[in-house]
C-alpha cells in the first residue's frame, strides 16, 4: 500500500525514543518561478540568499513580537517534546517541537543575538546551539518546516506559550523571500488570485455544480432547496472552502448548510469572487498575501450588499476568519451590528436549534454512532459563541441535537489537546503522503479506542482539510473513507421537511431577526 | 583597600549595570515590537482581567507546564519558588534595619536552599537521562544548571558546613549599597558564591534566562480573545489598509 512503514496502532500512544534522520528528505515539490512571482516572491534561489535570509529573519523578529519572544525564551525544558503528532508518528527527533524551532533558533542566535555574534567570532557558537546559515540548513528548513501543520498543540503545554506554528510561518516566509517556496501552497494562492478559489473552479463551473446539487436535493427530499450564487441583496454571504463544492464528504456538508438556511428561511448567497474560505497566506506566513486573499471577502460582501458573513466548515479558514479577518479586511461597520463578523455556520445552526427554529428528527442518524474530531485550528486558535471554549461545546451540542449516539474520544486527544488530522498547514499534498499518514497516527489511535469501546462507526469533522486528509489516510489504518462525515451532513440528514412547512418558512423570511 | 575588595566591588557594580541595562533593553524591545495578529492560544480569556488571571496562573503555578509534564513541573516549580524565597531571604544582607517580613521568612529560606538544589538536580537528571531532553540540550543548557547549582551549594555550605563571617559579608554588601566600600571577606566559599552570582548576572540578558521577562510578553498568553469585537492592527500594517481598494 505504501513504500514506507505505517505506524502500528497500540492501546495508547507510546512516546518513542528520538531517532535521527527518519524523515530526512528533499521535502515537498518546490514552487515554479511563475507560482512564486504571482505572490511577489523571487522566482528562484536569489544570488545572495544568505544575506537575504538573515536580514528577513531579523526583519520578522522586529515586526512580530511573538517570534522575538519565542526565539529568545525557550529554556529547553522538554515539555513539548512528546506533544507533536508528527514526532509521535515518525519518531524523527527534528519533529519534536523544540527541535523544529531550534532549526531556526540556532540561526537567529548566530546572527541576531549578542552572545551568538561574539561566540561565533571565537568559533564557540556550538556552546549555545548557534549555527551558521548554509545551504544544508536551508534544505533542512525546507524539509522540516513542511512537516509542521501549524496546529499549535505544542503551544498549549509550553510554559511560555511558544507556538511552533509562528516559527514555521516565519521560516516559510524567509524561504519564500529567497525564492524557495512550496509548490502546493503557492500555486494554490495563485489560483485564488486568478480564479477565486483554491481549486481553480471558475464561475460557470461553480454555477453548474450548484445547480446540480439543487436538483440532487430536490430529488432526495422533494423540496426545492436553493444554493444561490452572487445573489445581490441577500442577507448572508456564505464563504466556504471550495472543496465543499464537490469533494466527499465535504459536499454533503454544503447541502446541510443549504438545508439549514432553507428551513430557517434565511436569505443567503455564495459568491464566485470569494468562492474560497481557505487562506493559504497564513500557512506561508505572509501577511501581505494573507491580506490580499482576505480582501476578496470584503469586496464580495460590499458588492452583494449582504448584512452578515458566515463561514462554512473549515479549520484554518475559521482561524483566519475569526482571529484575523477584522484585522486584515475590517472594519465591517457596513454589516448588521447585531451579529458577530464573521460567524461560523455552527454558531448559526446552534442558535437556530436553541431557539427551536429547526425541525429535527435525530433518529434519522440512528444508523451511525458518532465521535467528533476537534480541528486543531478551531480548537486552539478560534472561538465560537460568546464563551471561551464554545468552539468545543457548540459543535458537540449540535451533533448531540441531531444524533442519538455520540461518544468523545479519550481526554488528552480532544478539546484544546486535540491531535491534528496530519494534513493541515499546507501539507495536504500527495508529495507529502508519508508525513501525512504517519502524522495521523495519534488521531487514528484515539479513533480506534472509541470504535472498540463504544462501537463508534463515524467520525464527524468541521474542516475541509481534516475531511480530505482523513478520507485519504484512514484506509492505511484499517478504516474506510466513508467513516468521515461533515457535521452539517448530520444536521442536514436530520432535518424534517414537510412540503407545506416549506411554504411557511419562506413566508417568514425575517423571522430570525 | 585590598585588590580583592576593589576587584569585587568593581565586578559587582559592572554586573549590576549589565543585568539592569541588558534586561531593561530586552523589556523595551519586547514592549515596542508589535504583535500584528491576534494569536492567543485558545480557549483564552475574553477580558483584560481574565488575561491577568491567566498570566498569574502561568507565572505563579506554571499551569501550562503542569499540563505538559509533571516531573518537569515538580522540579521546575520547586526550583523557582525556592529561588524566590532564597533571594528574598538574601535581602537582609542589603538593608539595615531589615524589613520585618524578611525576618519572618528566614527559616523558610534556609530549607528553600535545599529545595532549590533538589529541584535543580532533578532538572539536570532529566536533561541527562531523558533521551528527548538530552537531544534538545546544548552545552549552555547544562552549564546554566551547573552554575545555579554551584551558587546554591556554595551558599548552603556557608550556612551548614563552614560558617562564614556573616557580619563581615553584610558590611561588605551594605558598603556596596551605600557607595562606602568595606573590606571584602576572604572566605573562599563566599568569594566563590559571589563570583558565581556575578557570572549569573552577566549572562542573564544574553541567555535563555530571558524567559523571565519574555513570558509576560508572549502573545499566545497575554492577548485578549476579542478579535471580532475590536479591530487590532499593528502600526506597520496600517500601510496595507491605505493601499486597499475597498
Amino acid at each position: 500500500m505504501a513504500d514506507f512503514e505505517i505506524p502500528e496502532l497500540k492501546d495508547y500512544v507510546e512516546v518513542p525514543l528520538p531517532q535521527i534522520g527518519v524523515m530526512e528528505s528533499e521535502g515537498p515539490f518546490i514552487a515554479k518561478p511563475d507560482h512564486q512571482e504571482a505572490l511577489g516572491f523571487p522566482g528562484e534561489l536569489v544570488d545572495d540568499w544568505e544575506n537575504v535570509a538573515v536580514n528577513k529573519l531579523g526583519d520578522l523578529a522586529n515586526r512580530y513580537r511573538g517570534l522575538r519572544v519565542f526565539l529568545d525564551s525557550c529554556v529547553k525544558c522538554g515539555a513539548c517534546t512528546d506533544k507533536c503528532h508528527y514526532y509521535l508518528g515518525t519518531t524523527d527527533a527534528k519533529n519534536m517541537p523544540v527541535a523544529r524551532q531550534d532549526l531556526l533558533r540556532s540561526v537567529y542566535r548566530y546572527y541576531h543575538t549578542p552572545a551568538g555574534k561574539v561566540l561565533s567570532k571565537l568559533g564557540m557558537e556550538k556552546l549555545i546551539g548557534a549555527r551558521k546559515l548554509t545551504e544544508d540548513v536551508i534544505n533542512e528548513w525546507y524539509n522540516y518546516f513542511h512537516q509542521c501543520s501549524q496546529c499549535r498543540r505544542c503551544s498549549v503545554f509550553c510554559p511560555y506559550g511558544i507556538d511552533t506554528a509562528e516559527i514555521s510561518m516565519a521560516a516559510r516566509e524567509v524561504l519564500d523571500q529567497i525564492g524557495v517556496g512550496q509548490k502546493y501552497c503557492n500555486e494554490i494562492i495563485g489560483k485564488v488570485y486568478k480564479i477565486g478559489n483554491n481549486l481553480g473552479l471558475p464561475e460557470p463551473a461553480l454555477a453548474d455544480t450548484l445547480e446540480g446539487l439543487e436538483e440532487e436535493i430536490e430529488e432526495d427530499i422533494g423540496v426545492a432547496v436553493k444554493l444561490p450564487l452572487n445573489k445581490k441583496g441577500a442577507d448572508i454571504l456564505l464563504v466556504t472552502p471550495s472543496a465543499d463544492f464537490f469533494a466527499e464528504p465535504h459536499v454533503d456538508g454544503l447541502i446541510g448548510y443549504a438545508k439549514v438556511f432553507h428551513q430557517a428561511g434565511l436569505n443567503w448567497t455564495l459568491s464566485s469572487h470569494a468562492s474560497e474560505a481557505g487562506n493559504f497566506g497564513m500557512f506561508i506566513g505572509s501577511y501581505e498575501n494573507m491580506q490580499r486573499v482576505t480582501m476578496r471577502i470584503r469586496e464580495a460582501a460590499l458588492e452583494l450588499g449582504v448584512k452578515r458573513i458566515v463561514f462554512g466548515e473549515c479549520g484554518h479558514a475559521w482561524r483566519v476568519a475569526y482571529s484575523f479577518l477584522n484585522t486584515l479586511a475590517g472594519p465591517f461597520d457596513f454589516l448588521d451590528p447585531n451579529y458577530p463578523v464573521p460567524q461560523h455556520i455552527l454558531e448559526v445552526t446552534h442558535d437556530l436549534i436553541q431557539r427551536g427554529k429547526l425541525n429535527i428528527d435525530a433518529s434519522e442518524n440512528d444508523h451511525m454512532t458518532l465521535t467528533f474530531h476537534d480541528s486543531c485550528n478551531v480548537a486552539r486558535a478560534t472561538r465560537m459563541g460568546p464563551k471561551p471554549g464554545g468552539q468545543m461545546t457548540i459543535p458537540r451540542e449540535v451533533i448531540k441535537a441531531v444524533c442519538n449516539n455520540f461518544y468523545d474520544m479519550p481526554q488528552g486527544t480532544i478539546g484544546e489537546a486535540t491531535y491534528c488530522c496530519g494534513g493541515g498547514g499546507g501539507l495536504l499534498t500527495d508529495d507529502l503522503m508519508e508525513i501525512r499518514v504517519k502524522g495521523a497516527m495519534p488521531r487514528m489511535q484515539a479513533l480506534k479506542t472509541v470504535v472498540e469501546e463504544n462501537g463508534v462507526t463515524h467520525m464527524a469533522a468541521i474542516c475541509a482539510i481534516c475531511k480530505s486528509q482523513f478520507s485519504k489516510v484512514i484506509p492505511y489504518y484499517g478504516f474506510t473513507m466513508d467513516q468521515i462525515i461533515s457535521v452539517h451532513q448530520l444536521v442536514g440528514d436530520a432535518l424534517v421537511f414537510e412540503p407545506d412547512e416549506t411554504e411557511k418558512s419562506e413566508e417568514s423570511e425575517t423571522s430570525e431577526d | 583597600m585590598s585588590f580583592l575588595t576593589i576587584l569585587f566591588a568593581t565586578l559587582f557594580y559592572f554586573a549590576t549595570a549589565v543585568i539592569l541595562i541588558g534586561v531593561g533593553f530586552k523589556i523595551w524591545q519586547y514592549a515596542t515590537t508589535p504583535a500584528p495578529l491576534k494569536i492567543p492560544t485558545m480557549p483564552a480569556p475574553i477580558t483584560r482581567s481574565g488575561v491577568v488571571v491567566r498570566m498569574a496562573e502561568e507565572v505563579v503555578l506554571f499551569k501550562s507546564l503542569f499540563k505538559g509534564n509533571k516531573w518537569t513541573w515538580i522540579f521546575g516549580w520547586m526550583f523557582h519558588f525556592a529561588l524566590l524565597l532564597v533571594t528574598l531571604r538574601h535581602l537582609r544582607y542589603f538593608q539595615e534595619p531589615v524589613w520585618w517580613w524578611v525576618n519572618v521568612i528566614q527559616p523558610f529560606g534556609m530549607y528553600a536552599g535545599y529545595a532549590m538544589v533538589i529541584g535543580l538536580l532533578g532538572l539536570l537528571a532529566r536533561r541527562i537521562f531523558v533521551a528527548r531532553v538530552k537531544y534538545i540540550s546544548a552545552p549552555s543548557d547544562y552549564l546554566m544548571l551547573v552554575l545555579i547549582l554551584a551558587i546554591g551549594i556554595t551558599g548552603l555550605a556557608m550556612k551548614f558546613i563552614s560558617h562564614t563571617d556573616i557580619v563581615a559579608v553584610k558590611e561588605f554588601m551594605l558598603g556596596l549599597m551605600y557607595l562606602d566600600i568595606q573590606p571584602m571577606p576572604t572566605d573562599v566559599l563566599f568569594i566563590a558564591h559571589l563570583s558565581l552570582v556575578i557570572l549569573l548576572m552577566l549572562v542573564f540578558p544574553f541567555s535563555k534566562l530571558l524567559h523571565a521577562p519574555g513570558v509576560f510578553f508572549s502573545p499566545t498568553r497575554n492577548q485578549v480573545d476579542n478579535s471580532r469585537e475590536k479591530r487590532h492592527v499593528a502600526d506597520w500594517a496600517l500601510k496595507f489598509d491605505e493601499t486597499r481598494k475597498s
